[in-house]
């Protein structure tokens, strides 16, 4: 097969959902770091978001599953950890379907700007950490639910 | 330890201790998940230890690639014995109540943040690397877990016992941390880490900070417990604690999911 452009790889990435937070895609969470042509070697970086998210060897493969199903023959995996992953690396693409699916998108001030699920503003930290490591738990007090807020680091 | 201590044994050994240290406290810490006072607690828990056994991966990931033995993180962590176990004594110090492990992991973390933060202007790039990683995530550690021992020391009568309880245990194992040898010695002339002696102000800044706001008093004695980073000398407990960690793999040698 020709080499695919580096544009298509791109799109192919963003087709292949966070498996935790499967609203989102890889390219939106900002984990691919980049996506470049060695010759004949499709290589793709890759930054973990949390040292310890169980994730990072499910989304290997899962870029890979992909890649391949698109006929990509030799492919490699690199592992970036500087600079080290951060929630500014997210797209806006990303944040708003964070919110549409009821987790609260990362805000500089390092916390909820408004309830995901009624919009209501008055907020109360249940924990530092939440369903997952990249999550905290937080409540709205305007309709008493529950709900992730996806931390700023 | 030979007499003569070359560079790359050197940075192989400071590369378990800063592994072994993380190691250790992420399996204490994994031993509240399901146990905790509340559920929130447990989750906060696990995170932690989560991140923990994380960064574990990347240091002893780096310390086996040094070593050049073949020896993956794995190997390292399953198949070695308490003698070459390079932690602190403080981290493999059992969990008490809850107290007395958000205690153990305040104490630790604070050291952990500084100690991050000057590995990150290592002149080892990939040591440079996992700190910078690493010291994002132990930000997060040190703020909940001073948050928790301001709020328990500054609590009730009975949670401000308890916390001043568990300062007076854990205090004695605070000094390893400061201590040098000559692996520290090799790290500090190949500008691959800090001397440990010139983080003590820094600590004792930063916590007597906390402790105050937990309206705790710090403990006078400045005796130290020593032997953990060395390996001379591990506490009891270590073998306990790998007995558990490692029984599957000596029992199933090379069994994977």
């Amino acid at each position: 097969m020709s080499k695919p452009s580096l544009k298509q790889v791109w799109e192919w990435l963003d087709a292949v959902p966070d498996p935790e937070i499967p609203v989102i895609s890889l390219v939106d969470l900002g984990i691919i770091r980049d996506v470049d042509w060695q010759e004949d070697t499709l290589c793709v970086t890759v930054t973990p978001t949390y040292s310890g998210c169980p994730a990072t060897s499910i989304i290997n493969l899962d870029i890979e599953t992909a890649l391949r199903d698109h006929g990509v023959e030799k492919l490699e995996l690199k592992r970036q950890l500087s600079p080290a992953w951060t929630t500014d690396w997210l797209t806006d693409k990303g944040r708003e379907k964070l919110e549409k699916y009821g987790i609260a998108p990362p805000q500089p001030a390092g916390g909820p700007k408004r309830c995901p699920l009624c919009g209501g503003t008055d907020l109360e930290k249940i924990s530092q950490f939440g369903s997952t490591p990249c999550k905290a738990h937080w409540r709205c007090r305007a309709c008493a639910e529950p709900f992730d807020y996806f931390k700023c680091i | 330890m030979a007499d003569k201590l070359n560079k790359n044994d050197a940075l192989f050994q400071f590369l378990l201790r800063l592994g072994d240290n993380t190691l250790v406290l992420g399996h204490r810490v994994s031993e509240w998940c399901g146990h905790s006072p509340v559920l929130e607690e447990d989750i906060a828990l696990a995170n932690t230890a989560l991140d923990m056994i994380g960064q574990t991966q990347f240091w002893l990931g780096l310390a086996g690639e040094v070593e050049g033995k073949g020896r993956t993180a794995d190997n390292l962590a399953f198949l070695r014995d308490v003698w070459d176990f390079r932690n602190l004594l403080l981290v493999e110090q059992p969990n008490g109540d809850f107290g007395q492990t958000m205690m153990r992991q305040f104490l630790f973390d604070a050291w952990h943040s500084i100690m991050l933060g000057r590995l990150m202007k290592s002149s080892d790039q990939r040591i440079a690397d996992i700190a910078e990683k690493a010291s994002k995530e132990v930000a997060y550690h040190l703020e909940r877990s001073a948050d928790t021992v301001a709020g328990l020391g500054d609590g009730t009568e009975e949670s401000h016992a308890k916390m001043q309880t568990a300062l007076d245990l854990l205090w004695p194992y605070i000094g390893e941390m400061f201590v040098g040898d000559e692996v520290d010695a090799e790290m500090v002339k190949a500008g691959v880490a800090p001397d440990p002696a010139s983080l003590r102000d820094e600590y004792d800044a930063l916590v007597g900070r906390v402790l105050a706001d937990a309206t705790l008093t710090t403990p006078d004695s400045k005796f130290a417990h020593k032997g953990g980073k060395t390996g001379m000398r591990h506490s009891e407990h270590l073998g306990h604690i790998l007995t558990q960690m490692q029984w599957l793999q000596r029992a199933y040698p090379g069994a994977t999911w």
